[in-house]
């Protein structure tokens, strides 16, 4: 029918939009970075550590930030680990179906919904201080600092895959293992995770993608350094930071570099989340 | 005694069973400490928030710094309230719906259409990529088309625009997941009757995955409404109402933001904070309701 084919051709028209945002957000990145690249080179540019906006000595390096976003980000995979494992496995192994799991589920699920900006204002004026009283930074910022708040805002999404591969461990080969004796630890470490391993590895390969990116809280917690972090408690800046940090006086050759972080920025979080996506698609 | 005799080594289950509770314990204790910052984020809100949150706070626009700082000094509630921001937060959720919306059903049906075909797969993929763009980055893309090459300036359109870049991905997989839900006797049925294939996706599928299809748009509302790095870099703030897409405008995380780096200010910080908290987490659980009621 002819109606037929022009809707169809209309669903196939409509795809293509996908394909034109990706298309224009690469040449737009690409073009608007290729000054700084140009100035610098482009491994000139990923490798430099300086950062210096004086006009005439314009120099702009990448590295500090680089160093930053994947220091803070393997800080909260960390640190995440432990709370969301066991958060999934209180529920969907110890209790699960029950009511309490389902008041757990929610409640951290209501933990994706917070806005980054009232994490960071929460890691602010809650975490920095208790920090800044421990005495390893004066006034609380740093790496650790936002690590932690970033750990807290990526346990729903690792949360979220984990229940759903544990919950799919058969349950013959659970009770084999008790039949033999084993208690529940020996299950859930003998039985559990390794079924449930490359889901469990795919869910925080994701939750890393989302800590790359991160932006707002990061930014008011980091302390705003363009150095590469000499510590945990060191300050920094990443590259979501820095762009959000920085982009308010930025043009000419700053706003390239800027254009350019984000480039890579970009380049990085899709990598990532795609080796998370095929470990997933894989193993479903 | 005689199993050891038997297999030669000690009997460990004292130890084990020791340590199977101590694991449990520890589980217990972490999933309690994982969701304890929800609930110290809300009741902090809450203590600091509440007091400043009156009719004013949602007519009126934010104070300049002299007032909230006389205010301050006299030990009153700062005057003003939030109202640019949340007409600019509407104004622009409005917009990046309508730019969104229509366009990324389309597409979930497109993909639902062509389950396991290449091409398809490959729109799936990158549809996917684009969900897991830092939204700091689309800012910037948003910065390069609509603020450089459009509005030739700061403007409600290109936090829209970066706002719209965000829901499309959540709302076509939405829809994708709703459309494979629905029983594919109900298509049957409405072809076996000779109605025509546009006809089938206006009157049934469209109408039968309703409600998941709103459960996924909610969804992807509220998870745009508290964005605020691409705002910083697409519509800068204003301080009054503004409903012209064309010029900078305010948006409640904006107002925030600049809140918190006011010194005079911090009062509204919680507020605004509390009102846009609420919101989020009100539609998100609007979303859920939804979502249960119908599946």
């Amino acid at each position: 029918m002819a109606s037929e084919k022009i809707i169809k051709n209309l669903l196939k028209a409509s795809s293509v939009i996908i394909l034109l945002i990706f298309a224009g957000m690469a040449y737009s990145m690409i073009r608007g970075a290729i000054p700084a690249f140009k100035e610098f080179g482009l491994f000139g540019f990923i490798f430099s550590t300086d950062w210096n906006p004086t006009e005439g000595k314009e120099s702009y390096g990448a590295l500090p930030f680089i160093a930053g976003t994947v220091i803070t980000s393997l800080l909260a995979l960390i640190i995440c680990f432990p709370l969301a494992f066991s958060t999934s496995l209180f529920i969907a192994e110890y209790f699960r179906k029950t009511k309490i799991a389902t008041i757990l589920s929610t409640l951290v699920d209501l933990l994706a919904g917070v806005p980054s900006i009232v994490y960071g204002l929460w890691g602010f004026y809650t975490i920095r201080p208790l920090i800044a009283e421990l005495g390893y930074s004066g006034q609380g910022y740093g790496i650790f600092t936002s690590g932690l708040i970033l750990a807290i805002m990526i346990i729903p999404y690792a949360t979220s895959i984990s229940n759903e591969i544990i919950s799919m461990v058969p349950n013959e080969l659970k009770e084999a293992a008790y039949s033999l004796g084993a208690t529940r630890m020996e299950v859930i470490f003998s039985v559990i995770l390794p079924n449930a391993r490359s889901g469990l590895v795919a869910g925080y390969i994701l939750a890393l993608g989302r800590a790359l990116g991160e932006t707002m809280a990061v930014t008011m917690l980091i302390g705003n350094a363009n150095i590469i972090p000499t510590g945990l408690f060191s300050p920094g800046n990443t590259m979501a930071s820095v762009i959000a940090n920085q982009f308010g006086e930025a043009d000419g050759l700053k706003l390239s570099s800027l254009i350019a972080i984000g480039l890579l920025l970009f380049a990085v979080t899709a990598i990532v989340n795609s080796i998370g996506k095929i470990i997933i698609r894989k193993y479903a | 005694m005689e199993r050891e005799a038997i297999i030669g080594e000690k009997d460990h289950s004292n130890w084990r069973e020791l340590k199977n509770r101590l694991f449990f314990g520890t589980v217990v204790v972490l999933a309690g400490i994982t969701i304890s910052p929800i609930l110290l984020i809300v009741y902090k809100l809450l203590a600091k928030g509440l007091k400043q949150i009156n009719f004013d706070f949602f007519l009126k626009v934010a104070p300049d710094t002299l007032q909230a700082m006389t205010a301050v000094r006299n030990g009153e509630i700062i005057p003003g309230g939030i109202a640019n921001g949340i007409t600019g937060t509407i104004l622009m959720v409005v917009v990046a719906s309508l730019i969104a919306i229509p366009v990324s059903i389309v597409i979930g049906i497109f993909l639902y259409e062509n389950q396991g075909k290449k091409y398809a797969n490959l729109i799936r993929s990158l549809t996917d990529i684009l969900q897991g763009v830092p939204s700091v980055v689309l800012g910037l893309i948003a910065y390069i088309w609509i603020v450089q090459g459009v509005t030739k300036g700061f403007s409600a359109l290109a936090g829209s625009v970066a706002l719209a870049i965000m829901m499309l991905p959540l709302i076509i997989r939405s829809t994708e997941e709703t459309m494979k839900m629905i029983p594919i006797s109900i298509k049957e049925a409405g072809a076996a009757l000779g109605v025509p294939y546009h006809k089938i996706i206006l009157k049934v599928m469209i109408p039968s995955g309703f409600s998941g299809l709103m459960t996924g748009i909610l969804l992807s509302i509220s998870r745009v409404l508290g964005e605020t790095a691409p705002l910083m870099l697409t519509t800068l703030g204003s301080t009054t109402i503004n409903f012209n897409i064309t010029k900078p405008t305010s948006a409640v995380p904006l107002q925030i933001w600049e809140f918190y780096n006011n010194p005079n200010m911090i009062d509204l910080v919680w507020s605004s904070s509390l009102f846009l908290m609420g919101f989020v987490l009100t539609l998100n659980i609007i979303a859920k309701r939804i979502s249960m009621k119908y599946s």
